[in-house]
């Protein structure tokens, strides 16, 4: 086992992310996919932080899934004002503002 | 050997379910295999000997945040019609956007060295890894862990100014 | 690790320590306020951070606190009034305005005092991690701000999509943070530097780390490639937060981006300044290309906000004492000229009921004389026109480049300066050129004091600094001595 495997884990996580936020429309899939970047660089950190034997990488992974918690909270509550407001939940229904 | 083995088991199977997370219609579909994936994520922190990131990974993400996507879901009522989603008019040069992004990171990341000299989280400290990291979490991160605390704060009052406020009159 | 080499030094964090109390005491008022009395948490909040200003400009502790996560030093101090400032002006004017669209709550005014207490985390942060839940900190209350006109869709829609880019960018910030400590082993600031250099600089994990930090805080700036967020969340948000967004996110932005710029990463400079030279150049052109044609005067201002962060981030390029002391100076300029172009649009909105549109400037020079001499000083100001601080802002950052051989990236500086003026003059142009079309709206009734007060304040500073630079611009340069190195 080598820091690479990790890693390469790590940056295909990150790329179906990244991909998933720009290919789907549904916002709560792009929040998931959103998810799916948090973790793979939770990937990279807790590997780093093996390999290096230090101790930063373990604790900034506690604290960015906290945060990470948090943003999702604060994501799904203006979604479900969008929704109110609009009911939609596609990204490109929301095509109030041009320019 | 054995942690090769299951290191690959593990990898296959959260790379898949992430597959599916974005490429499947029905959203409470992608919301089940988050949580399949995040459990892999789980299981690789084990890999790392950090059993108490795999507890956090486990009560927070799949306990907590997955509910609440869940919940969303279930709120928002999104119907069948919903799941007829198409993709975007972007969609090929974003997917070309991601692929390239996705070889240039790949190849970087492989021919990476790590130069650093080693530090003193060695195979004696990980075998009291949670406690070795609250020590450090209350003794040389205390001040990042207070900001934290005071997101989490934050996210709940945000959350609740947003939401509740429509049923007042 | 043993607490006595923590450093546990309750100055170094006292500014935003007392910001985040001030925020959990209006929290606790909040619950013993009947729902007209609100605007009390606004004047209070007000006069909290006025008492809070001078501590936060005399707290100036030269070391690393709390295990080297946050520094006290003159440079966090300089960008900690210009946050108290900011949110004291976008407060003073929140308590009418928040009256005027019917959504008077106490948690708008928390928010905002959360949003400054991450700020001054960012400003002062000397580790990766400390840094991180700041920039978070700050992110996440002005997605809650920016989405708080519930009933309005423009407002929750620009806060959705502010959400998922400042998301998605916190995202690529993280994982170029993730291979900084990678390669350094540390994820302190000052530490990263001494561990890098010789060999190391040109290790793939350092680049990957330098190009994916810097692509999350163009993200934050809205520089050209990553700016998408920006007019939208300008436009959908209440005014005085797009105010509060504009100088403060990005005078906190430039912060951290400055102090991991040249205190972290100065070994890769070969490496990076291509890509910010690059990143600096394409900003300035398309800001203000873009801002010509816009109608509404809000997004106008956001395409120009984008011009300013490419103005400011040659600052960076140059990689100076005088170009990071150039970039200080710029963001408390910015702060000042902003804000009051601001005012004036808000108070347009309320004692006409417009001011959204370009052409409902015409012939305001013959209905709000003052007003309208005002508006003009903020925009010549923001363009860049002497004697005004503004043309001393860009007088700084421009010298800074020349001095350190930028040739072309300075004459771009100046070309997009003079393809700015076209905007800008088009709303002196309507203001005092031509004659208002139909009836003016009847007056929505009289403005609250704030109105005045603010744009009579920010008008002086903004000629102030245009006029006697010097006292300011050296407390820059001291500021950034003892980071350059």
């Amino acid at each position: 086992m080598t820091l690479t495997h990790y890693l390469i884990l790590s940056f295909i996580l990150f790329g179906i992310g990244v991909a998933g936020v720009l290919v789907r429309r549904n916002v709560i899939v792009v929040l998931m996919s959103l998810e799916l970047i948090f973790n793979s660089v939770n990937i990279s950190l807790a590997a780093f932080s093996y390999y290096l034997q230090s101790l930063n990488g373990t604790v900034f992974v506690i604290l960015s899934i906290t945060v990470a918690a948090a943003e999702v909270a604060i994501g799904l509550a203006i979604l479900v004002a969008v929704y109110r407001t609009r009911k939609a939940v596609n990204v490109d229904e929301l095509d109030e503002m041009k320019g | 050997m054995f942690e090769q083995f299951f290191f690959y088991i593990f990898a296959t199977v959260a790379i898949v379910s992430a597959i599916c997370v974005i490429s499947v219609r029905n959203p409470v579909h992608s919301a089940v295999f988050l949580i399949v994936c995040l459990l892999q994520v789980a299981a690789i922190f084990v890999l790392l000997r950090s059993p108490f990131l795999a507890a956090a990974q486990v009560f927070i993400y799949v306990g907590a945040v997955m509910v609440l996507f869940l919940f969303a879901v279930m709120v928002l009522d999104m119907g069948k019609a919903h799941w007829k989603e198409h993709l975007h008019g972007q969609s090929a040069p974003a997917a070309v956007l991601a692929g390239i992004l996705f070889i240039l990171l790949g190849y970087m990341a492989l021919k990476g060295r790590m130069t650093a000299p080693l530090g003193t989280y060695n195979e004696a400290a990980l075998v009291k890894n949670t406690e070795v990291v609250g020590r450090a979490l209350f003794t040389k991160y205390i001040f990042p862990f207070e900001v934290v605390s005071v997101i989490l704060l934050l996210a709940l009052v945000g959350a609740i100014a947003l939401v509740m406020r429509e049923k007042r009159p | 690790m043993p607490i006595e080499t923590l450093n546990v030094n309750l100055l170094s964090i006292l500014p935003m320590a007392l910001v985040a109390i001030l925020a959990l005491s209006m929290l606790v008022l909040d619950f013993f306020l009947k729902k007209g009395d609100k605007g009390a948490i606004g004047y209070l909040s007000i006069i909290g951070l006025l008492i809070v200003l001078p501590i936060a400009s005399n707290a100036i502790e030269g070391a690393p606190a709390f295990g080297g996560m946050v520094i006290a030093d003159a440079f966090s101090a300089f960008f900690n009034c210009i946050f108290i400032l900011a949110a004291v002006f976008a407060l003073y004017l929140s308590v009418d305005y928040l009256k005027r669209i019917n959504s008077e709550t106490g948690e708008y005014y928390y928010i905002v005092l959360f949003a400054v207490a991450g700020m001054m985390v960012m400003s002062s942060a000397n580790d990766l991690i400390a840094l991180y839940v700041g920039i978070e900190l700050m992110a996440l209350s002005f997605y809650v701000l920016t989405a708080f006109r519930v009933r309005d869709t423009k407002s929750s829609e620009g806060g959705l999509k502010y959400f998922v880019l400042g998301a998605l960018s916190s995202g690529i910030l993280l994982y170029g943070i993730s291979f900084t400590y990678g390669f350094s082993g540390t994820t302190n600031i000052s530490d990263i530097a001494r561990l890098a250099g010789g060999a190391g600089a040109n290790n793939t994990f350092m680049l990957l780390g330098v190009v994916l930090t810097a692509a999350g805080f163009a993200f934050k700036i809205a520089a050209f490639p990553f700016h998408v967020w920006a007019p939208d969340a300008y436009e959908g948000a209440p005014t005085p937060v797009t105010a509060l967004i504009s100088i403060g996110s990005k005078a906190a932005s430039f912060a951290v981006f400055l102090r991991v710029f040249i205190v972290a990463f100065p070994a890769f400079q070969s490496h990076w300044w291509k890509l910010l030279w690059a990143l600096s150049a394409a900003t300035m052109l398309y800001g203000s290309v873009v801002a010509i044609p816009q109608k509404n005067i809000i997004r106008m201002l956001a395409y120009s906000s984008i011009a300013h962060a490419g103005v400011i981030l040659i600052g960076i390029v140059a990689l100076n004492g005088a170009g990071a002391a150039g970039v200080m100076y710029y963001l408390l300029v910015y702060a000042f000229m902003n804000m009051g172009a601001f005012a004036i649009v808000m108070y347009l909105g309320r004692v006409r009921g417009n001011g959204e549109y370009v052409s409902d400037y015409a012939g305001m020079s013959s209905r709000h004389p003052v007003i309208a001499f005002l508006m003009a000083l903020f925009l010549l100001s923001l363009a860049g026109i002497p004697p005004t601080g503004g043309f001393m802002a860009k007088f700084f950052i421009l010298s800074a480049a020349i001095k350190a051989r930028y040739y072309w990236l300075a004459a771009i500086g100046v070309v997009s300066t003079a393809i700015s003026l076209f905007f800008y003059a088009r709303v002196v142009f309507y203001m005092y050129m031509k004659d208002a079309e139909g009836d003016s709206p009847a007056p929505a009734g009289r403005p609250a004091l704030a109105y005045d007060v603010v744009i009579y304040i920010t008008a002086a500073m903004t000629m102030l600094l245009g006029l006697y630079p010097a006292p300011f611009m050296e407390i820059a340069i001291k500021a950034v001595e003892p980071l350059i190195r």
